[in-house]
């Protein structure tokens, strides 16, 4: 009988602290600016295809290099005379995109792994010796020899960026699982004679979870910037489908001719990124308030 | 202390074996047959066969991970397939540009991470510390691809401070040389600038808070004296930390950043490497990443463990 009484403790706990720090991050007023361009970004990605004034694909030559304010071409258009607003919409959508499945991916293989290595010591070390090899290979290296393997596309940009951020995600669970095994409560339980698995998966991992959203925060605005760089390099989404890479990898051809076409993209990459930088950051600061006043 | 460095050595030597491993098996999973690559239009089977005997394409897979071993360890990394230079030679006359690229980085990212760093921790909570958490911020969210191609834009192109590509050796012409690396220095360091400015900050905030400082302020010394010689002395410390943890990062940079500026390095062989499917030269190139990033971390955790013996005896318990 005591066991569901002490769920039920555990629970009010988890939900008064969640509203707690939900609270105390929505005292901070760069955390909220945050808050809202993620949202504005994201509306703007989810809605491209209703919102967008025209279909990012479409050329229209006698249009080429409008420049921004032009009636209809709010940013401006392109050498093809593409809407510069439109394809910076679906832009997003293809960053957003990347950016989840990338973090995904390496949750999905980081979180196990980490668990494991700081919870069982025999394989921590051939674990830790995996995350150094991963470590050794330059992203844009691994990547390099993906798109080379498999093809460029979006989908292997992705997996390459989530692999480059598995070791990370590895380290950081690792490191607040070595550290909850010491609590008492982790203790308690294994002495009531509960089995690995239940320890893991019912008192670590609930308790590990801040660390990883915290880390999944980060490592997303980390995942879009290597989109960017990857679709610059024509590693990632093909051409003719917009996505900010490469919208910046064909203006810079014709950057003194139309520089909106490179400043704009540019500037929607580093928004979207700074609004994940800074919500993330807040959100640790929020549940860990000692360390921000320190 | 020995049995240490013995052990990290060990630790070291297997990293790079899997690396090698991977790396030559990696390239052997790429699609396309080399054969058909190097016999270019000339495709009759006989000079096929020929082709694969020279190259050993034929031998079994442990022959052929042997050669390419014992051959690397000779520093003979084969010839690229595409030109048919040797690829020690082609690694020779770009990893110099790459390297001078990196270090200039890596120097002005120093210089102005722990510059914004310090300020931040000694003017907590002034507006200087905020401007120097905002620039922080923006750094780590700026592409710095995107910055690169404004700096052409505008500071190269408009105004002309700086040539907007190119690279002139230092030997041939100093000035000139550092002309055209200022540049990309300065983008390539920015993101790596933001990473050491948080970091500096917190263990300098940390370090601030020590008794040793209290003690060294009670003593009597002058502001700067117990910022410079005790407290940031020891925040150096995590600075090396960083650059070694962010030599996978940079390096990925410096491609992306010798694209944008035409630089003849590392970055543009490597991308050339794997558009052409230059098998030797990806194999070359990943390889001597790999094996720069493992003795640049075996370097930085002995310097480690110089600095600060606790590290040390942690690493024999």
């Amino acid at each position: 009988m005591a066991v569901p009484e002490v769920t039920v403790a555990a629970g009010t706990a988890l939900t008064s602290r969640r509203r707690k720090v939900v609270r105390r991050m929505l005292r901070n007023p760069l955390a909220i600016t945050g808050l809202v361009v993620l949202a504005i970004a994201v509306l703007a990605a989810v809605l491209a295809p209703w919102l967008a004034p025209h279909e990012p694909t479409d050329t229209h030559l006698s249009n080429a290099f409008a420049p921004p304010g032009t009636p209809g071409y709010l940013l401006g258009t392109d050498d093809l005379g593409r809407d510069v607003l439109s394809r910076i919409m679906f832009g997003l959508r293809a960053s957003l995109h990347v950016g989840l499945l990338a973090v995904a991916t390496s949750l999905v293989v980081g979180v196990p792994l980490g668990l494991m290595a700081g919870y069982f010591l025999a394989i921590d070390a051939l674990i830790s010796r995996f995350t150094d090899l991963v470590l050794a290979f330059p992203f844009l290296i691994l990547a390099v020899g993906l798109a080379a393997i498999r093809g460029a596309s979006l989908g292997n940009a992705a997996i390459a960026i989530g692999i480059a951020q598995i070791p990370g995600v590895i380290r950081i669970v690792r490191s607040e699982t070595l550290r909850l095994k010491s609590l008492d409560f982790v203790s308690a339980a294994i002495v009531e004679g509960a089995g690995d698995p239940w320890v893991l998966g019912r008192h670590i991992l609930p308790n590990a979870a801040s660390v990883i959203i915290v880390q999944a925060t980060v490592a997303i605005p980390a995942a879009i910037l290597g989109e960017a760089v990857l679709s610059f390099l024509g590693l990632g989404i093909q051409p003719p489908a917009p996505s900010l890479g490469t919208m910046l990898s064909d203006a810079q051809q014709f950057a003194s001719r139309a520089p909106w076409a490179a400043v704009m993209p540019g500037v929607a990459i580093m928004l979207l990124a700074l609004a994940f930088n800074i919500v993330g950051d807040s959100l640790r600061d929020a549940l860990d308030p000692k360390a921000s006043r320190r | 202390m020995r049995r240490y460095l013995l052990g990290r050595l060990w630790q070291s030597l297997v990293t790079l074996l899997l690396a090698t491993i991977v790396v030559f098996l990696g390239v052997r999973a790429l699609p396309g047959d080399p054969a058909l690559a190097l016999a270019g239009e000339d495709r009759d089977p006989e000079s096929l066969r020929a082709i694969r005997e020279q190259y050993g394409l034929d031998d079994s897979m442990l022959v052929q991970f042997w050669q390419f071993v014992s051959h690397a360890a000779r520093g003979d990394l084969g010839q690229s397939i595409r030109t048919g230079e040797s690829v020690t030679t082609m690694l020779s006359s770009a990893l110099p540009v790459t390297m001078e690229l990196s270090a200039l980085a890596i120097f002005v990212a120093t210089l102005l991470g722990v510059g914004a760093g310090v300020v931040a921790a000694v003017r907590r909570g002034r507006p200087a510390e905020w401007a120097a958490n905002a620039l922080a911020l923006l750094g780590l969210s700026v592409p710095n691809f995107w910055l690169g191609l404004m700096a052409i834009l505008y500071l190269s192109v408009a105004l002309g401070l700086f040539p907007a590509s190119g690279y002139v050796p230092f030997f041939e012409n100093p000035i000139d040389n550092l002309h055209h690396l200022v540049l990309p220095a300065v983008i390539l360091g920015t993101g790596l600038a933001a990473v050491i400015m948080r970091q500096t900050r917190s263990s300098m905030l940390d370090a601030l808070s020590a008794d040793y400082i209290r003690t060294a302020e009670a003593k009597g010394l002058p502001p700067r004296a117990v910022i410079g010689r005790h407290a940031l002395r020891n925040s150096l410390i995590v600075v090396i930390t960083i650059v070694g943890l962010q030599l996978g990062a940079l390096i990925s940079g410096a491609v992306v950043t010798e694209r944008i500026f035409a630089l003849p390095g590392f970055g543009k062989l490597t991308v050339d490497a794997v558009f052409q499917r230059d098998y030797p030269v990806i194999q070359a190139v990943v390889l001597v990443t790999a094996t720069a990033y493992i003795v640049i971390n075996l370097l930085v955790d002995l310097l480690y463990s110089v600095i600060d013996p606790r590290i040390r005896v942690r690493g024999e318990a």
